[in-house]
């Protein structure tokens, strides 16, 4: 074979990831998730730099505990985003799909498309623990246990992102 | 009184839980291409709609299972947690989280499964998640009013509705359905 693999029929493949979230159910409680792993890290970071501050916040303080006794870097979510990753990696390697690249449309440059991600990743991080969730932990898991905030969060995802598509379009058109 | 879920909660099982469930979550969105910003945002420019077929098949599949083996008295339901309900906030930051799927090409998950594929966009992101982060742990104290509006609780559809957890997934499995449906006669549309 020459080019990689194509990708999986996108209802297999959903069907596959509700399995993997239906065992997370099952075997946890709790489902996935994905951007708490990264309020573990910053909780962590400023408990290294900044202990007293650290503790005192709402968010940070969550994670380190009020007396800093719990350890945000070995919780569960840093675990399987950590796998989550390695997982990835390999089915791309496996399917030939591996590759140093910039994501991005004919329209922009590597550049800006690095800042534009940067500033991406900034906003949904701010509306994400608005939120208290992301795609993962609010909108699949909080969706398959028909939470009224989990779907309404969702309907608000899908308006935001098309209402500010065509301000992003070079980017990806 | 049922057996599931099982209380993976000792250091040892919960690290397995974790890579386990964190691999097959990573191998199922790199077979499914949302590790690809372009496939990702086709989404809001109506060229490809990957996103919303998988997210919506993995959200049937695991609710009707999940509210099955509750009915079936296979899985205890008042062990499951149900995402608590703050409306405000939540549709404030799904707006915002919108916006920056678009902008960014990702969303947390899925960035997190680019940079695992090569993806420097994605590294970008991460870093991006980073500082998000920290920016917004450092307002909280001040987003209070915000943050803390109209706290609704563990509220559930089915509760809502007064109907049985297992219709309602079985009434979502019908509409996604009848949308895929639709969608798929729109797009191959001559």
């Amino acid at each position: 074979m020459t080019g990689p693999a194509r990708y999986a029929n996108p209802y297999l493949a959903g069907a596959a990831l509700g399995a993997v979230l239906l065992a997370a159910f099952l075997l946890t409680g709790h489902g996935l998730g994905a951007s708490g792993a990264m309020s573990a890290v910053v909780s962590a970071g400023v408990e290294a730099v900044a202990p007293t501050h650290a503790r005192a916040n709402p968010l940070f303080g969550a994670w380190t505990g009020a007396d800093g006794s719990r350890s945000p870097l070995s919780d569960w979510i840093v675990i399987e985003v950590l796998a989550l990753m390695a997982g990835a990696a390999i089915s791309a390697r496996l399917a030939g799909r591996w590759r140093a690249t910039v994501d991005r449309g004919p329209g922009i440059t590597d550049r800006r498309r690095l800042a534009w991600a940067a500033g991406g990743g900034a906003l949904m991080a701010c509306g994400a623990r608005l939120a208290r969730g992301c795609t993962s932990g609010l909108g699949l898991t909080g969706g398959a246990t028909l939470s009224v905030g989990a779907w309404a969060f969702l309907l608000a995802l899908f308006v935001g992102g098309y209402a500010a598509a065509p301000l992003f379009r070079k980017a990806w058109r | 009184m049922s057996a599931l879920p099982l209380d993976a909660s000792g250091p040892v099982a919960s690290a397995v839980s974790a890579v386990l469930l964190g691999a097959g979550f990573g191998v199922a969105l790199e077979r499914a291409g949302l590790g690809d910003a372009r496939k990702l945002t086709g989404q809001f420019y109506g060229t490809d709609f990957a996103v919303f077929k998988v997210m919506f098949t993995a959200i049937v599949v695991a609710a009707v299972g999940l509210a099955g083996l509750e009915a079936l008295g296979v899985v205890d339901a008042a062990r499951v947690y149900v995402a608590p309900t703050w409306l405000v906030p939540q549709v404030a930051g799904g707006l915002v989280f919108g916006v920056g799927f678009v902008m960014g090409g990702y969303c947390p998950g899925t960035g997190c499964t680019a940079a695992a594929t090569g993806r420097l966009d994605g590294v970008a992101l991460i870093g991006g998640m980073l500082a998000g982060t920290f920016l917004f742990g450092e307002a909280l104290p001040y987003l209070g009013r915000l943050y803390g509006a109209t706290p609704l609780g563990t509220l559930a559809i089915p509760a809502l509705l007064g109907a049985p957890p297992l219709a309602v997934a079985s009434g979502v499995a019908v509409l996604a359905v009848l949308a895929f449906v639709t969608l798929e006669r729109l797009t191959t549309a001559p």
